[in-house]
């Protein structure tokens, strides 16, 4: 047993602590956004935000998580109140299958919260981690650039929660 | 032929006499079955053929509500919203009123396989006719009601409206079984200048939950008290399962059940954690033997060419002796075993309940699959249900419906309870179905006008469809104690084939001879890829168009043009070149290349030209792709910007495939088993940019784009390299270390 | 000891100072007059090849490329003691490459640290191996930069303060460090040997990492390849001092420098893994030659090293046998019996992060090392395994190759504190390392540098065929 703390509520988890996150988080915490791909932190479809950082969950057991805080996609925003990192997803529909797409934003979106004007290098770079099969990666980047006009323009803190226009 | 359908069950839900038919038959099909040559009364168009009664495809309730079904599965394409859109349109509804049922043995009509761009042309055709016929009979039933001439009335927002004003919606019109009628041969379809919703980059319906963690996937469900299982594949093909003692496992923390069945090992537990180390624990304990049979991987040439019994056909002649060749070519081009390599190993759930097994699954073809399921499970058809969900990104046949039949089995076992099977990444690598690997040797000659006077084609392949049908095209099937044989590989029939798609030249050739080898015996285990055998017959005619065109010194572009007779074609391949900039003769700066291709998907789908220029770094041959331009004309486009995406990710999909991708394999096991062993492109491959023209081409047919720029895309990338190093390769994939090697030779 | 930084710098300053004047008497160099650029096709193919293989072997790429940056480029910044220093563009540009320099400008630079205009070098630049580089070899070097693609790069600011920013100052260290004379055979030994001896010391310049520096930045001529520091990556001791918990052998060695890797001792990574990249490209009679001198340079091992050695060969191929499924299980039986179990939070984490991979069944170089063959934890300090522990290994674009996932952000430094510790006890026989903490803090902070500019090995260091398992 232990407390986990996943967007912004705290979780009393009865999983070994030796369990990758990834499997807490869609097992026992019922939520869809982080996906198993590898299981090796070779795919990145599993990434999401601990303490700010793009961490490879399906790598991360429970037992180094003690204290930090777990962001996931679902912690973002809602299909009525999207954040921008969504907003900017929908609108570019940057998604083919969209297996891939959760772990994409989560990585984009901790490179946005420490550069929130990144250039396509760094995009590229940021998101090496993260495989796409579908080849959906143009419109990834055009995403992500989005996402950071938008975050620009609503003025906002790094996650927000607001509603489309 | 046909098997028993048992689907003819009427069920006539309560409400204001409104007929819904959850559908009929009127008898199964196979996939692509197209009668020879017989001449009978005109057919509906598209898989209104096969099945012909209206409301297989629309439902209208007597509260309003509209429904569309399809027979084929949402694989990432994002067709649901085209066939949306299209309802919606020759409905003249509003977009938003009409949702879109897909693939379900006991819901929607058996369309066979989700496959081969067929979508739009089968589904997407009978669902535009459907509604567009469905639209007339409400017409005709409000110009009854009324007493008014049809050509008084039109359509809009759901309801009949007269010329005084009068409103009748269509919950109120349909009635009976109106729309339990057979389809006619033709239908009054809207003028494409009327489209408000057709022709519009409609946003995609499934994105939003996608990019805010809803349940999108087959990997997503949860039914309450579902287990989850894990299997333990043999290490190589036709290992033996000699011991393995399970009961150390059986003990393990959450196992509910070890499954043994001669050479099929599975384990189930109460968490999906407690799975995995249970299958690793299980892994460890079993102890196979294991025979070396596959081939050289080094040398798949002589292997495939020579090493193999074929079957030989010529499936192409023409000749013109007047034509004489002063100049002569030959090339040879390979290409190795490829994967699918979905982001998401494939994953299946499960239930048996009293005596019925329900099986939801990413499967290509529920019909197709449900029929191998029963048939290993020794069930009646009618008792095995397949409801298609989505999952990770569908490339072909990978390892969906194998899966769907490993949860089964072991669903069977633990009856009532939903079990949910998901394949680990080194398990999708090893025993998903490749794409085959295929040899093509060409031959040409130029005239003394530097025109191509005779063209020679021959290619070897295995088939390219391994899918079930029967209970021996799946792996749990194959693997338990009374197996299932593999049953034998047949090709892919003409004009479509599968080894030989696309191995008929467009181009007009005075003489021209193309051989196909077909080759039944399958080393290693293979099925359908996206494009199947078009995308290394594409690969070969488009390298060689510009290795003779280099030749008569022509332009590439140009030269191609001066043999293409299809005005379609011809559009194409002008708007690429003019979208790209491209002039006759110009040279790209230094280190870097153009180049150019084009093909028509199965010379009978979609047409397109794809330019490119790669930047070849001379000193590593590291290659990138900085940018490229294509044009496609897929009939009348539904939702263009879908359409871009799909060109947009064939492109990056098939550089991907051409520049890195090989299955390997030692003489028993296959060695790339993960994203270490088998590299795919990351973002630093990406390009610079990737425009997409759309020729529309409104109220012509509908010509599907799934698979239109896999080809095209190799050999334009091939081409530019050609260009960029001085060099050609003609052996896939074109990796850095062979461009290397080719540019210090 | 003793002595702020601030007084040791002066005193530098101050040797030097002494030392270029009195240098710059000596080693004065006139500038050799530019040349139309020669045209590529006046140099033979055949001597064009061969340059190729020498620059591999020279590693030449690795210091003059910028990461995403043209090869031969330069622009690179290479950090030392004294402050950052840029590699130059080595293309043929006319206005800012060698497109200008005659072969006896190249063969000066090579051999004396000297540029076209007369100038002196900073030895970052390692004339102090290159000088024993032969006559024919610069030759063949010089044929194939001359016959790269020109690039126009225009050279970078080195920052580096006074009086190191003075050239004259490059050549009081050259009289105090630089020995003339070309590499001189030793008529006692093999052909294959002096091949080697004359790869190693001259172009490949392995003291150049391998061999601790002075206070002055030269090559210890006491202390040769007792280990070195490189871009916060400890070079190895490889001599008799080497650290690895299984001897090296010629074989083991041509293994690991041809294709990367070596079941005995693991994978290269950091700067090695530029190096054994391009070593894969080169003739195999010289990586055998190359292996075959470095053989000798280790020695022969005690017998306590050999005995070691093959105590961990065996268990490490006895876990391999028995352990496959329940790695966790095994590391908390073993935590049972000694002390470095107090150590919980550490074995914990292996177990549950490390040990899937690292006690794997699966073969090099795509499974895990066993980690009681790493040297890394042998080593003399943890910053070769906080290094990858932090930063992981990274795939080769589109290429076959080992991927581990970094942990730098997943784990916080208590966490890998913690780890290091308790891998050090768990597979070393060597004494705890002391301030682990401080290196991670330096870690975190270099390695983000290091990692954006270095261009990366292109060859992958694996082998295709390397059978897996399920």
């Amino acid at each position: 047993m232990m407390t986990l703390k996943v967007n912004g509520k705290d979780h009393v988890v009865d999983a070994d602590p030796d369990t990758p996150l990834l499997y807490v988080l869609r097992d026992d915490l019922k939520l869809n956004a982080a996906k198993f791909g590898c299981g090796l932190g070779q795919c990145g479809a599993c990434t999401v935000i601990v303490d700010g950082k793009a961490v490879l969950s399906c790598v991360t057991p429970l037992l180094l998580l003690d204290g930090k805080q777990v962001t996931t996609l679902e912690g973002l925003g809602t299909i009525e109140a999207p954040a921008p990192i969504q907003r900017a997803f929908m609108e570019e529909q940057a998604a083919q299958c969209g297996y891939c797409i959760s772990g994409m934003m989560m990585r984009a979106q901790a490179l946005l919260q420490r550069n929130s004007k990144p250039t396509d290098a760094q995009i590229r770079a940021e998101l090496q981690p993260n495989l796409c099969r579908c080849g959906t990666h143009m419109r990834i980047m055009r995403a992500v650039h989005r996402a950071s006009r938008l975050m620009d323009s609503a003025d906002a803190s790094p996650v927000i929660q607001r509603s489309a226009p | 032929m046909n098997a028993p359908v048992i689907l003819d069950r009427r069920r006539v839900l309560a409400g204001g006499g409104a007929l819904i038919v959850s559908f009929s038959l009127t008898g199964a099909f196979a996939e692509e079955k197209s009668p020879p040559g017989v001449v009978t009364a005109p057919k509906p168009p598209g898989s209104l053929k096969d099945a012909p009664l209206l409301d297989s495809w629309i439902r209208i309730e007597a509260d309003g509500k509209i429904t569309a079904f399809t027979g084929k599965a949402e694989l990432g394409q994002g067709f649901k919203t085209a066939f949306q859109q299209i309802a919606a349109e020759q409905l003249d509804i509003p977009f938003a009123s009409l949702t879109v049922v897909t693939a379900d043995t006991h819901r929607t009509a058996n369309e066979g396989y989700t496959s081969g761009s067929h979508s739009m042309q089968d589904s997407g055709t009978a669902i535009l006719n459907a509604a567009a016929q469905a639209r007339a009979l409400l017409v005709a039933e409000a110009a009854r009601r009324l007493d008014l001439p049809e050509d008084t009335l039109r359509t809009e927002n759901g309801a009949v409206i007269a010329p005084d004003g009068r409103r009748l919606g269509y919950g109120d019109l349909v009635a009976g079984d109106m729309l339990h009628v057979q389809a006619q041969p033709t239908s009054k379809l809207k003028d494409p200048a009327s489209f408000g919703i057709m022709g519009q980059p409609v946003p995609r319906l499934d994105i939003p939950n996608k990019v805010t963690g809803g349940a999108a996937y087959v990997q997503d469900m949860r039914p309450p008290g579902m287990v989850h299982a894990r299997i333990v594949r043999p290490p190589s093909y036709g290992a033996q399962l000699t011991a393995c003692d399970t009961a150390a496992v059986e003990k393990m923390p959450g196992v509910v059940k070890v499954v043994r069945d001669g050479n099929f090992l599975a384990v189930v537990a109460t968490k999906e954690f407690l799975a995995v180390k249970a299958m690793r624990a299980l892994s460890a304990a079993a102890q196979w033997k294991e025979t070396a049979s596959l081939p050289k991987q080094d040398d798949l040439l002589h292997v495939l060419a020579t090493g193999l019994p074929s079957q030989d056909s010529v499936i192409f002649q023409h000749s013109n002796p007047s034509a004489v060749g002063r100049k002569t070519l030959e090339a040879t081009y390979t290409r190795p075993y490829q994967s699918h390599g979905s982001i998401g190993p494939s994953c299946a759930v499960a239930q048996l309940v009293d005596d019925a097994m329900t099986v939801w699954t990413h499967t290509q073809g529920v019909y197709p699959d449900r029929q191998g399921i029963a048939e290993m499970l020794h069930m009646p058809q009618p008792s095995v249900r397949l409801i298609h969900v989505e999952g990770s990104g569908c490339y072909g046949h990978n390892g969906a419906d194998d899966v769907a039949a490993d949860a089964a089995l072991i669903a069977r076992e633990l009856p009532g309870v939903p079990v949910r099977v998901q394949w680990m990444r080194e398990q999708e690598h090893s025993w998903e179905p490749y794409g085959p690997a295929m040899v093509t040797k060409l031959k040409a000659s130029l005239d003394e006008n530097g025109a191509i006077a005779d063209w020679n084609f021959e290619v070897w392949s295995n088939t390219h469809s391994m899918r079930p049908g029967g209970a021996g095209c799946l792996l749990a099937a194959q693997h338990i104690a009374q197996p299932f044989a593999v049953p034998p590989a047949k090709p892919l029939p003409l004009p479509e084939g599968g080894g030989d798609r696309n191995a008929i030249p467009i181009y007009t050739f005075p003489n021209a001879h193309v051989v196909h080898h077909f080759l039944p015996d399958m080393p290693l285990r293979i099925s359908a890829m996206r494009g199947l055998g078009a995308y290394h017959n594409v690969f070969s005619i488009e390298s060689f168009m510009s290795e003779l065109a280099l030749a008569a010194g022509a332009d590439p572009v140009a030269f191609r043009l001066k043999h293409l007779d299809d005005p379609r074609g011809r559009d194409v391949v002008m708007k690429a070149a003019e979208g790209f900039g491209w002039r006759e003769g110009q040279k790209a700066p230094p280190g870097h290349g153009y180049g150019f291709a084009f093909a028509r998907y199965k010379n009978l789908a979609a047409y397109c030209a794809i330019a490119t220029e790669i930047e070849v770094n001379r000193e590593t041959g590291q290659p990138r792709l900085l940018r490229a331009v294509a044009a496609v004309d897929s009939g009348q486009a539904v939702n263009p910007d879908g359409l871009a995406n799909q060109i947009e990710g064939a492109i990056m999909q098939s550089m991907s495939w051409t520049l890195f991708e090989s299955v390997t394999f030692d003489d028993t096991r296959i060695t790339s088993i993960d994203w270490q062993t088998y590299p795919i492109l990351r973002f630093n491959s990406a390009p610079d940019s990737i425009d997409v023209h759309i020729i529309n081409r409104p109220g012509l047919p509908f010509l599907g784009s799934g698979e239109t720029g896999q080809g095209p895309a190799a050999a334009s990338i091939a081409n530019a390299i050609a260009d960029a190093t001085g060099k050609r390769l003609r052996n896939l994939p074109l990796t850095r270390k062979r461009i290397k090697d080719a540019i210090d030779a | 000891m003793t002595g702020s930084p601030r007084m040791i710098a002066a005193a530098i300053a101050g040797v030097l100072i002494a030392a270029g004047i009195a240098g710059f008497a000596v080693t004065w160099r006139p500038a050799i007059a530019a040349v139309e650029p020669p045209s590529p096709q006046s140099f033979d193919p055949v001597l064009v090849k061969r340059g190729r293989e020498l620059a591999a072997i020279g590693n030449c790429n690795d210091c003059h490329t910028m990461r995403g940056g043209s090869s031969f480029a330069g622009g690179l910044p290479v950090p030392t003691p004294f402050g950052t220093i840029y590699s130059s563009n080595i293309t043929p540009d006319p206005d800012t490459g060698i497109g200008r320099w005659p072969e006896q400008a190249f063969r000066r630079a090579m051999r004396s640290g000297v540029d076209r205009d007369g100038q002196h070098l900073y030895p970052t630049f390692p004339y102090d191996h290159f000088t024993n580089v032969s006559d024919e070899d610069d030759r063949a070097l010089y044929a194939f930069l001359m016959t790269r693609p020109p690039v126009h790069a225009p050279a970078r600011d080195n920052q580096l303060s006074f009086p190191l920013d003075q050239r004259f100052v490059v050549a009081g260290w050259k009289l105090l460090f630089l020995r003339h004379g070309g590499y001189q055979p030793d008529g006692g030994r093999s052909a294959e040997w002096n091949r080697g001896a004359y790869l190693v010391e001259g172009l490949a310049h392995c003291g150049s990492c391998h061999t601790p520096r002075n206070g002055l930045g030269a090559e210890r001529p006491d202390a040769q390849f007792a280990g070195g520091d490189v871009d916060n990556w400890h070079a190895y001791a490889i001599n008799s001092q080497s650290p690895s918990p299984v001897p090296w052998n010629a074989d083991t060695l041509f293994s690991y420098l041809r294709r990367g890797w070596d079941s005995d001792h693991g994978t290269a990574r950091g700067p090695m893994a530029e190096v054994v990249s391009n070593l894969s490209s080169v003739s195999e009679s010289d990586v055998r030659a190359i292996a075959l001198y470095m053989a000798d340079v280790f020695g022969a091992p005690a017998p306590d090293r050999i005995r070691h050695g093959e105590a961990v060969l065996a268990q490490a191929k006895m876990r391999a046998k028995t352990q496959a499924g329940a790695p966790a299980a095994q590391a908390a039986n073993g935590a049972a019996t000694q002390d470095w179990t107090m150590n919980a939070t550490g074995a914990s984490i292996y177990a549950a992060a490390c040990a899937t991979c690292h006690e794997s069944n699966r073969a090099l170089p795509y499974g895990g090392v066993n980690l009681a063959l790493s040297t890394a934890l042998s080593g003399p300090d943890p910053r070769n395994a906080v290094n990858i522990v932090l930063s992981g290994v990274r795939p080769v674009p589109g290429e076959r190759s080992p991927i581990m996932p970094g942990f730098a952000d997943s784990m916080n430094n208590e966490q890998i504190v913690a780890l290091l510790q308790f891998l050090r006890g768990r597979f070393s026989n060597q004494p705890a390392w002391s301030g682990v903490a401080k290196t991670v803090l330096d870690a975190r902070r270099m390695q983000t540098v290091f990692l954006q500019t270095s261009p990366g090995p292109s060859n992958p260091p694996a082998d295709a065929t390397q059978r897996g398992g399920p």
